[in-house]
């Protein structure tokens, strides 16, 4: 297989740091705004830099979602920032009639998502959000797999006129993917290729499928890896392409399975090419408080899953 | 420029506009449509610098407005009609299918006037908000201005809202609120008190200017000019401003009842013998 390798750990919000205190610099439009998670947004380096152009709204996301319309209204592209629940089934409504709706250009950008928030529990975890935000029509969903990922795609939606949902996490993971990398929206990234079975993955599970694929090679199995790292638009094309090589098909999200990137798959593959699939995802359940390791492994989104979903689906394939 | 008489018979067509406008589907708001003509015919005829041939979505160097309170769409399109925005025939197609003119006012449809969706109730303050920051950030000296129903006021966001406005001194806005004291399941003092409106606002940081004569075009446009006197001085603005719910047409005044229901052949008669035609029917 290619050689996956990585020199550090990074968490994918530093990579939303990152990438909006470059976007500060470039673009003299964008501007940003948080509800009083400054620190675990990483946009510090923003408010610091670009004071003018920052907004602490306080606890209020409501309010935050409604103040990044209208700013658009001027010409801005403003950059929201809370945790992935605050920034979704919170303010849905607010999101959904004066952005989505009003076809504004916001950058709602949600940190903290899912199991690997960890120790705070299911108050914080959700795993509904990607459900919420792609039956928004027009909104752009992106689940980006690592810090260099998400600072690429954090400087790529800036150019991207129409509102977008960006979803992060809180762990320090491997940060494996280029440096350099060009970031297109809608468009899957081919991380390894096979001919067994198609393994889709997004955000965190993008490296635990490298992680099952190392295993699966150990017991002659070929597996294809897509990264999406866009939900939607989905890349159809991507996904039908190597389906119709492997004959069957394992998604991966840190996500419920119910609305996630699986059933957008199914949905894809259901009407244009019936293809046997499992799921990786939470199935149907709230999180809780421990470490995300921990988390990981007890709801079923580990590597070995992703090896056991693997071995299920070549099993049903070859019925 | 118009005169105050001119602007009177104007008054007087867009309230024959409104009944007929909810008559045709059977559907709509005229009541606070009715209470609020004089308001929304003083700032667009009057009171902000706009430029309705030539419709931009970012507003720069214009006054702009928005209406929080979306279900009375129809005194907002009769008024954007009638100043230049699109064709007056076009509200004779108001909530029907593939119209322009929705129930609730939205940019979806790319009707020229309007910059952002409103009828959920709660959001057009903080849009307003997002709206005037983006002027300052463009040295943009012209004025946002909105209008909240006051049965509005109990949402929430409102008050996240305002809030947020006096803290951070967003003084380049004027809202107003349609305080007619009635919402649609009654009086809001029997539905949900909202107290002393006055000391709230104040104590929010606002500067609170009340008008108890909402239906009266002079003192609209006089409490208007006042309120742009506070411009730039470091407070958010706001105008508490009495109306009669149905104002104009009899039977639909004194009540809640007219809030979102629209007349029969017979009442639209009875209510347009009541509103001359002034400048032409659309």
């Amino acid at each position: 297989m290619n050689n996956f390798s990585y020199s550090e750990k990074k968490d994918t919000r530093s990579g939303f740091g990152a990438g909006l205190s470059e976007l500060g610099k470039t673009n003299p439009n964008v501007v940003a705004l948080c509800a009083d998670l400054t620190g675990s947004l990483k946009m510090d380096a923003f408010q610091k830099s670009f004071p003018e152009r920052f907004f602490q709204v306080g606890i209020a996301e409501a309010n935050m979602m409604g103040i990044a319309a209208g700013l658009t209204i001027g010409g801005k592209i403003p950059f929201t920032g809370t945790f992935a629940n605050f920034s979704t089934g919170r303010v849905y409504d607010q999101i959904r009639q004066s952005i989505a709706y009003s076809h504004k250009n916001v950058k709602i950008c949600a940190s903290h998502a899912g199991l690997t928030l960890g120790e705070d529990g299911a108050t914080h975890q959700i795993l509904e959000d990607i459900g919420l935000m792609k039956m928004l029509p027009g909104m752009v969903v992106i689940n980006p797999c690592d810090f260099n990922q998400t600072k690429a795609a954090t400087i790529a939606i800036a150019n991207y006129y129409g509102p977008v949902y960006l979803r992060f996490g809180r762990p320090a993971v491997p940060n494996f993917t280029d440096a350099n990398q060009k970031f297109e929206i809608g468009k899957a990234i081919v991380m390894k290729e096979g001919k067994d079975v198609t393994i889709v993955a997004t955000g965190h599970l993008v490296w635990k499928a490298i992680e099952a694929i190392e295993v699966l090679e150990k017991n002659g199995i070929s597996a294809e890896l897509l990264n999406i790292h866009t939900i939607k638009p989905l890349d159809n094309d991507a996904i039908l392409k190597s389906v119709m090589k492997t004959k069957c098909l394992v998604t991966a999200e840190e996500h419920q399975k119910n609305g996630g990137l699986g059933d957008s798959v199914a949905q894809l593959l259901s009407s244009k090419l019936p293809t046997p699939q499992e799921y990786v995802a939470v199935n149907d359940s709230f999180g809780e408080s421990g470490t995300p390791d921990e988390l990981m492994k007890k709801y079923g989104l580990d590597s070995v899953n992703i090896v056991n979903a693997v071995n299920k689906v070549i099993e049903r394939k070859n019925k | 420029m118009l005169n105050n008489n001119d602007l009177e018979k104007l008054c007087t067509q867009v309230r024959r506009d409104i009944v007929r406008m909810v008559h045709a589907p059977a559907s709509g708001h005229p009541g606070g449509s009715l209470g609020c003509v004089e308001f929304l015919v003083a700032l667009y005829f009057k009171v902000m610098k706009h430029n309705p041939s030539s419709f931009k979505m970012d507003g720069l160097n214009e006054d702009i407005f928005f209406l929080s309170n979306g279900h009375i769409s129809p005194v907002f399109y009769s008024v954007l009609a009638r100043s230049g925005y699109f064709p007056v025939a076009e509200l004779n197609t108001f909530r029907k299918l593939n119209s322009r003119l929705q129930g609730h006012p939205t940019t979806h449809e790319g009707l020229p006037g309007v910059r952002i969706a409103s009828g959920s109730l709660g959001q057009g303050l903080s849009v307003a908000i997002g709206a005037a920051l983006s002027k300052k950030l463009n040295n943009d000296s012209s004025i946002v201005y909105t209008l909240h129903g006051d049965g509005e006021l109990q949402e929430g966001q409102i008050w996240e809202a305002a809030m947020y406005a006096a803290a951070h001194k967003v003084d380049n806005l004027i809202a107003s609120v349609d305080y007619n004291g009635r919402q649609i399941d009654g009086d809001v003092d029997a539905v949900l008190s909202l107290g002393n409106l006055k000391a709230k606002f104040e104590s929010f940081g606002f500067v609170v200017i009340e008008n108890n004569k909402g239906n009266d075009i002079n003192a609209v446009i006089e409490k208007l000019a006042e309120a742009k006197t506070f411009i730039g001085k470091g407070k958010p603005i706001i105008i508490l401003m009495k109306t009669e719910m149905g104002m104009g047409v009899d039977y639909m005044m004194g009540t809640h009842k007219w809030h979102g229901s629209a007349p029969n052949d017979e009442q639209l008669k009875k209510a347009l013998d009541q509103l001359p035609e002034t400048i032409g029917d659309y």
